[in-house]
């Protein structure tokens, strides 16, 4: 027989009280809604079943994998640089940010290191594709909340970072740019001036939606004390990003562990909300945003000049060994752990990928809420499904 | 000069005129909120351009909307109460035509001139939250019958204000009839000034107010859009329809607006009249209805601007909002309101 732990025997209890609940103390019937797989607040194929009691919720789980791509084991059958170009699909909204934890991977397998105009490069434009993920979520957030007019400012201003993404790099969603041991290209001409200029506009952004959204009362009513995550709980959950500094605790890969990029010279702030209700993740989001804006204009100020790529062979072959790199995605911490056998393939890839981990806290989180809080909590947790289900 | 022809012709050719007057009077104003407002304020105030295509400046969008509906099949879900299914967009089209019944758009331009006007069409108004309930029952769908409950709750609760709103315009004008109540606001005079008549706007503003929060509950726009809150519930009790059945739902939802609107442009605005012109002059049959366009314009311009702007309540705030702050505000209003009447 099975060892069972008081704490799970206690859980099973109430989960059986829970239910009894619903059918005998108030004589009702329990109703169970699947939200999901196509259902507008999940954005993609999540499904997520949810026992309903009137319109509370008496237990939520969510269901991934309606998309899985199989992206772990398809890099086994793929070269190094080609790699590259699968895993921008993960998290699809800021594309270049999937790809620098694996290159910094294989770089330190190789023991190569990027020249320093390329690592300030590299870190221009992942602060880029955090500002194209995060303000999206800024809109959407409205959407989901019934207002649909922030969705179309953010579509309108996140243009012009894709823009620039693509000026930069040729591609709008997927740049796959990052080469093991610098850039494929330097940046275009005149691209500096009219990075400072669109920077100006993301701030613009989030000043208007500081004063549609943030200082509106309906959304102070549905957001404050929505949701809320004490910080003991996200860590024990494995939250990150924002949803963890949003609950009071003070980490951010970017900071406390820097690989490869260039933080370190930059003059910027970790922001966290003692709250951690849906609000404060709001709320922290939008400041990363403007800090992103803040770091951008000091990466495109102190861009040293030099070569962006080291010396590396044609033919890239991974000497044996393992590595983990972690950097903090637009999403949260995303990490590649890379084991090679000193092959043109890696042997295993294991990705961490934020989201997959950010919804985890999705069955505790929604116990006894209402369903329209149920969508501000999936909203405020911002998920990406590519970034759930890989 | 109308009222001359129509006591010449019989009484079936007067009731086939009114009819054809009742058709255009609900599906103008429709059509033209749904071209103007939602379709070309609701992307300017989103940074684009709205249909741009079909016609001029894509005018004739909505006819291409209309012939798209036309030609979809007429789908039943399985499971679904055939017969309720199909009656319920018919019950809520309904409700909105004898609303519409009422108001007046000139001294004989009327379809109805019932004694108590005003009672009657906040009365029917509310045959729609019936329409609505069959509509979330017979879907046999989760997030229609959710939905359907939540504007049952919701339709009810907001019944409330609104009808006292209006109490405090009926106590002022002494009248329920609607011409009666028009007729009020010109001849009234304010602190002895006769010139624009008293439009209730100025003295009732509470009721105004309080009439406008309602009338956006009532019809179910953001915030109060939680019957339909399309992520949440993906659109209520409308999720099972298409087609036909959804042109009617479609309909229905901007005619009310129409004849919510010109409801309050007769109780707050002062309705058909103008001033310096007589009120029984023939020439305000033909002004009449334009002047009333106008006002409804410029209400449902408020109605659409608060629907695009803010996000929506919860149920139970929405409840909350009604009960524990539109309501007594409302009362108070009846109160002052009815001590002044006595008073002056």
């Amino acid at each position: 027989m099975t060892a069972i732990s008081e704490r799970q025997q206690r859980a099973y209890i109430a989960s059986q009280a829970a239910d009894m609940r619903v059918n005998v103390e108030l004589e009702t019937e329990g109703m169970t809604l699947n939200i999901g797989p196509q259902h507008p607040a999940t954005h993609g194929t999540l499904r997520i079943i949810v026992k309903l009691d009137g319109e509370q919720v008496v237990a939520a789980d969510p269901v991934p994998g309606y998309m899985h791509r199989g992206y772990e084991k398809l890099t086994e059958v793929r070269t190094f640089p080609q790699v590259n170009s699968l895993i921008n699909r993960i998290d699809w909204l800021g594309s270049f940010a999937n790809e620098v934890p694996f290159i910094l991977a294989a770089e330190q397998l190789m023991d190569v290191e990027a020249p320093p105009r390329a690592q300030w490069i590299r870190t221009l434009l992942f602060e880029l594709s955090r500002i194209a993920n995060v303000t999206l979520f800024l809109g959407d957030m409205a959407v989901q909340l019934g207002a649909v007019t922030p969705v179309f400012y953010a579509f309108r201003d996140r243009e012009y970072v894709l823009n620039l993404i693509e000026s930069a790099t040729g591609g709008r969603f997927h740049p796959n740019f990052d080469r093991i041991g610098g850039l494929k290209d330097d940046l275009p001409k005149g691209w500096i001036a009219e990075t400072k200029q669109v920077m100006v506009k993301v701030n613009a952004f989030c000043d208007e939606l500081e004063t549609l959204l943030v200082g509106n009362e309906i959304f102070n009513l549905r957001t404050r004390g929505i949701g809320v995550i004490p910080p003991e709980v996200a860590l024990s959950y494995g939250l990150s990003g924002a949803n963890l500094r949003s609950s009071g605790v003070d980490w951010d890969n970017r900071r406390d562990t820097p690989v490869g990029l260039v933080y370190d010279k930059l003059d910027w702030k970790v922001w966290t909300h003692p709250d951690g209700d849906s609000f404060a993740r709001y709320w922290v989001r939008l400041q990363e945003v403007r800090e992103a804006a803040k770091m951008v204009i000091q990466l495109c100020d102190g861009l040293p000049p030099g070569p962006i790529m080291a010396k590396v062979p044609r033919i890239i072959k991974v000497p044996a060994g393992e590595a983990w790199v972690a950097t903090e995605n637009p999403l949260g911490e995303m990490g590649y752990y890379v084991v090679s056998k000193g092959d043109l393939v890696p042997f295993r890839v294991k990705i961490r990928s934020a989201s997959f981990n950010n919804i985890s806290i999705v069955p505790w989180l929604l116990r006894g809420v209402y369903v329209p809080d149920v969508i501000t909590i999936l909203a405020s947790l911002y998920f990406i499904l590519g970034d759930i289900d890989r | 000069m109308s009222a001359v022809v129509l006591a010449d012709l019989a009484y079936w050719q007067v009731s086939i005129l009114r009819v054809l007057g009742l058709l255009a009077a609900v599906l103008l104003p429709a059509g033209t909120i749904v071209y103007l407002f939602l379709f070309k304020m609701m992307s300017f105030m989103q940074s684009r351009l709205g249909p741009m295509e079909a016609g001029p400046y894509g005018s004739m969008q909505l006819l291409a909307e209309v012939g798209k509906w036309l030609q979809k099949e007429d789908l039943f879900p399985n499971g679904a109460d055939r017969r309720v299914f199909a009656w319920a967009p018919i019950v809520v089209v309904a409700s909105t035509f004898i609303m519409y019944t009422v108001v007046p758009f000139g001294p004989d331009a009327w379809f109805a001139d019932i004694p108590t006007g005003i009672y009657f069409a906040l009365a029917v108004s509310s045959v729609s939250v019936i329409g609505i309930l069959m509509a979330g029952w017979a879907s046999a769908n989760k997030y229609s019958l959710m939905g359907g409950l939540r504007s049952a709750g919701q339709l009810i609760a907001y019944e409330l204000p609104l009808v006292l709103a209006v109490l405090g315009v009926v106590i002022q004008a002494g009248t329920m009839n609607m011409q009666g109540i028009v007729e009020a606001q010109r001849n009234g005079e304010m602190f002895g000034v006769g010139f624009i008549g008293n439009p209730y706007i100025i003295t009732q503003f509470v009721g105004f107010a309080v009439f406008m929060i309602a009338m956006q509950a009532e019809l179910t726009q953001p915030p109060f859009d939680m019957p339909v809150a399309e992520s949440e519930l993906v659109a209520g009790y409308m999720t099972e329809y298409s087609g036909f059945r959804f042109l009617l739902f479609f309909i229905g939802e901007y005619a009310t607006a129409g004849a919510f609107s010109a409801i309050a442009a007769v109780l707050f605005l002062g309705g058909w009249a103008l001033p310096g012109i007589g009120f029984d002059a023939d020439i305000m049959n033909l002004l009449g209805p334009l002047v009333m366009l106008t006002k409804m314009m410029l209400i449902v311009f408020l109605v659409m601007w608060f629907r695009f702007t803010y996000p929506r309540f919860r149920e139970d705030q929405l409840q909350i909002f009604a009960w524990k702050y539109l309501i007594p505000v409302s009362l108070v209003n009846i109160a002052v309101t009815a001590v002044l009447k006595v008073a002056f």
